[in-house]
């Protein structure tokens, strides 16, 4: 099986072939190391960040933007997401504070990426 | 009428302004205040809630708000005035500026420097040129990113996308996350307008399809966006007959480009360049008028907030030279100009004799080219030269000259940069 991908690393963005002969993969049309890696991944399990928002109540700021602390199975991300939507926060909230712990058993936390005081501009 | 005396104001409290007021604080500039017309600092960046911003700065792939968030407590460490809720409505040639804060009206600052980091703003329907009814439900991507990420509130169920700048694409990949479709993303020139990796990432990945060569023709509906029909264009951009095609839709997203918000700099009649649409600057990132600088969104549209954050510290830097007295301002500028396959260049003039180390220069090439030789000429001698395997519209170039390598050529004959193709 022969798969292509734009390789997302850096901005020359190769246009990487993947072939899959018997299980052994092997990457073309890459540039350096780091293309042939996510090329192999890209092929066996694409990995992707999530970045969404969840709903905080009692301050102004009404969502709370939100980042996985690792990539997480790209096929998964719209079940995660509707996780995420089912839960709300209450302010303050610091930067850094985990919103959900493993979420979907994936091992990986969701994070809030902002401090939010409850009324903004509080000391 | 309240009246203030500042060394340094600082207008806009996006990553270039807070960039700055840090730097200037660890200059030695005693009193400096941000002033900014939000309630809260960050700017642009706090509705940026994707990663991959602050690679080159902080080592690491942050989201905009975590970006901001490093600033916003660097600042506040550094204990920075900030005037919050406070927007400019005005500078004088003495450098005195009216702003209007929702605590206190009207407030004078006089100041003995002011730095420019007010950003950029979108393109809007009118720039772009779309016939038909101005019905709602036709919004810019920047408001849209608003509305979802900020106000928590979903503009539409079915949207069309105008533009392949990348904030267009990184509200695509958005939508459907939060249950809204994208029926297609629509180009008019034949070459996307944002990074390739953009389009793999939030096009691909979530199969929405890009057409290039076509664009919306017109808008339909009274009251509320009903849909819009779409065109494919000939080589000179005109639509082609027979290959229109209606949608339907209850949201056409903008992402026509980015222009520099430059309303108070035309105000003080400061030198504009045509090509970035902001003020020009010199290696010190002060503008026609001495003692006022500029930096980030409001001199050019950087991409990457990283460089942003940099021309905010030169800036700085610039400024306590300035306050200090040890700038060189008497000295003929050296005009630096875009030559083959360069759309701008910034700064736009240096006096040499004012860099100590290097000089970044921030340029953007005209089109898409392979094996290219950056080179920066004086006269007949060549002060630069970089190779780069592929050069893109979409990604700037950034270019340090060695300070000792600006010869004395320079100063008769300007600089000027080239990216000529075909090396072996
Ligand atoms: C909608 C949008 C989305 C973007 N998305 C990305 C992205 O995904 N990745 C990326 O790298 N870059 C993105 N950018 C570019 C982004 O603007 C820069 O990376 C960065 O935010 C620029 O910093 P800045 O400080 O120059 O401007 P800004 O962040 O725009 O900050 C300017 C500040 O000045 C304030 N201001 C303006 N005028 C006045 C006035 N008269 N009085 C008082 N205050 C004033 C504004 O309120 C604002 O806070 C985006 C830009 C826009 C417009
Ligand atoms: S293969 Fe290497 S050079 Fe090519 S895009 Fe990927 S990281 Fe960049």
């Amino acid at each position: 099986m022969k798969k292509e991908f734009t390789c997302i690393v850096c901005p020359v963005s190769c246009n990487l072939v993947v072939e899959d002969t018997d299980g052994v993969l092997s990457v073309s049309n890459n540039q350096c190391k780091r293309g042939m890696r996510f090329g192999e991944n890209e092929f066996k399990n694409p990995m992707r960040m999530l970045t969404t928002t969840v709903k905080i109540t009692g301050s102004t700021v009404k969502r709370m933007p939100v980042i996985s602390s690792d990539e997480i199975p790209k096929d998964r991300l719209f079940e995660l997401v509707e996780m995420l939507y089912k839960v709300t926060l209450k302010s303050p909230i610091q930067r850094g504070g985990i919103v959900l712990k493993n979420i979907g058993n994936t091992g990986v936390d969701i994070i809030a990426t902002r401090t939010i005081k409850s009324k903004i501009r509080e000391e | 009428m309240k009246k203030r005396l500042m060394d340094l104001a600082v207008i806009g409290g996006g990553p270039a302004g807070l960039a700055a007021a840090i730097e200037a604080k660890k200059q030695g500039i005693d009193k400096v205040i941000i002033i900014e017309r939000d309630n809260c600092l960050g700017g642009i960046l706090q509705q940026c809630i994707h990663d991959g911003f602050g690679l080159h700065r902080f080592g690491k792939r942050l989201s905009g708000s975590e970006y901001a968030d490093n600033c916003i407590v660097e600042a506040e460490n550094e204990k920075i005035e900030v005037a919050y809720e406070t927007i400019v409505l005005e500078i004088t040639a003495e450098k005195v500026i009216y702003a209007m804060s929702s605590d206190e009206g009207i407030v004078e600052y006089h100041c003995k420097t002011i730095i420019l980091a007010m950003g950029c703003r979108e393109r809007t329907r009118s720039q772009a040129f779309i016939w038909g009814t101005r019905p709602s439900g036709v919004l810019t991507a920047g408001t849209v990113q608003r509305y979802i990420n900020i106000e928590g509130y979903l503009p539409g169920k079915k949207a069309v996308i105008l533009g392949s700048g990348n904030i267009g694409l990184i509200m695509a990949r958005r939508m459907p996350l939060e249950g809204m479709s994208v029926e297609g993303v629509y180009e008019l020139m034949k070459s996307p307008g944002g990074l390739t990796r953009n389009i793999s990432q939030c096009l691909v990945d979530y199969d929405i399809p890009l057409h290039l060569s076509t664009t919306v023709v017109r808008i339909h509906g009274q009251q509320k966006i009903e849909g819009v029909t779409v065109a494919e264009v000939d080589a000179k951009r005109n639509p082609i007959k027979g290959t229109e095609r209606y949608i339907e839709c209850d949201l056409l997203v903008l992402a026509v480009g980015l222009i520099p918000e430059n309303e108070l700099t035309r105000q003080l009649h400061i030198e504009i360049d045509s090509k970035t649409n902001g003020p020009r600057v010199d290696e010190n990132f002060m503008t026609s008028m001495n003692g006022v600088f500029a930096c980030g969104n409001v001199v050019t549209v950087f991409d990457l907030v990283d460089y942003v954050s940099q021309s905010g510290e030169i800036a700085a830097r610039g400024a306590a030279g300035y306050i200090q007295g040890s700038l060189k301002l008497k000295e003929e500028y050296t005009d630096i100009t875009p030559g083959e396959n360069v759309s701008f260049v910034v700064p736009q003039r240096i006096r040499a004799g004012n860099l100590d180390s290097g000089l970044p220069l921030y340029f953007r090439v005209k089109s898409r080219d392979e094996n290219v030789v950056v080179t920066a000429i004086a006269g007949d001698c060549v002060c630069y030269r970089k190779k780069h395997r592929i050069v893109l519209p979409p990604e700037m170039l950034v270019e340090e000259l060695e300070s000792s390598s600006i010869c004395e050529n320079a100063g008769k004959n300007g600089i000027i940069i080239n990216v000529t193709g075909s090396v072996v």
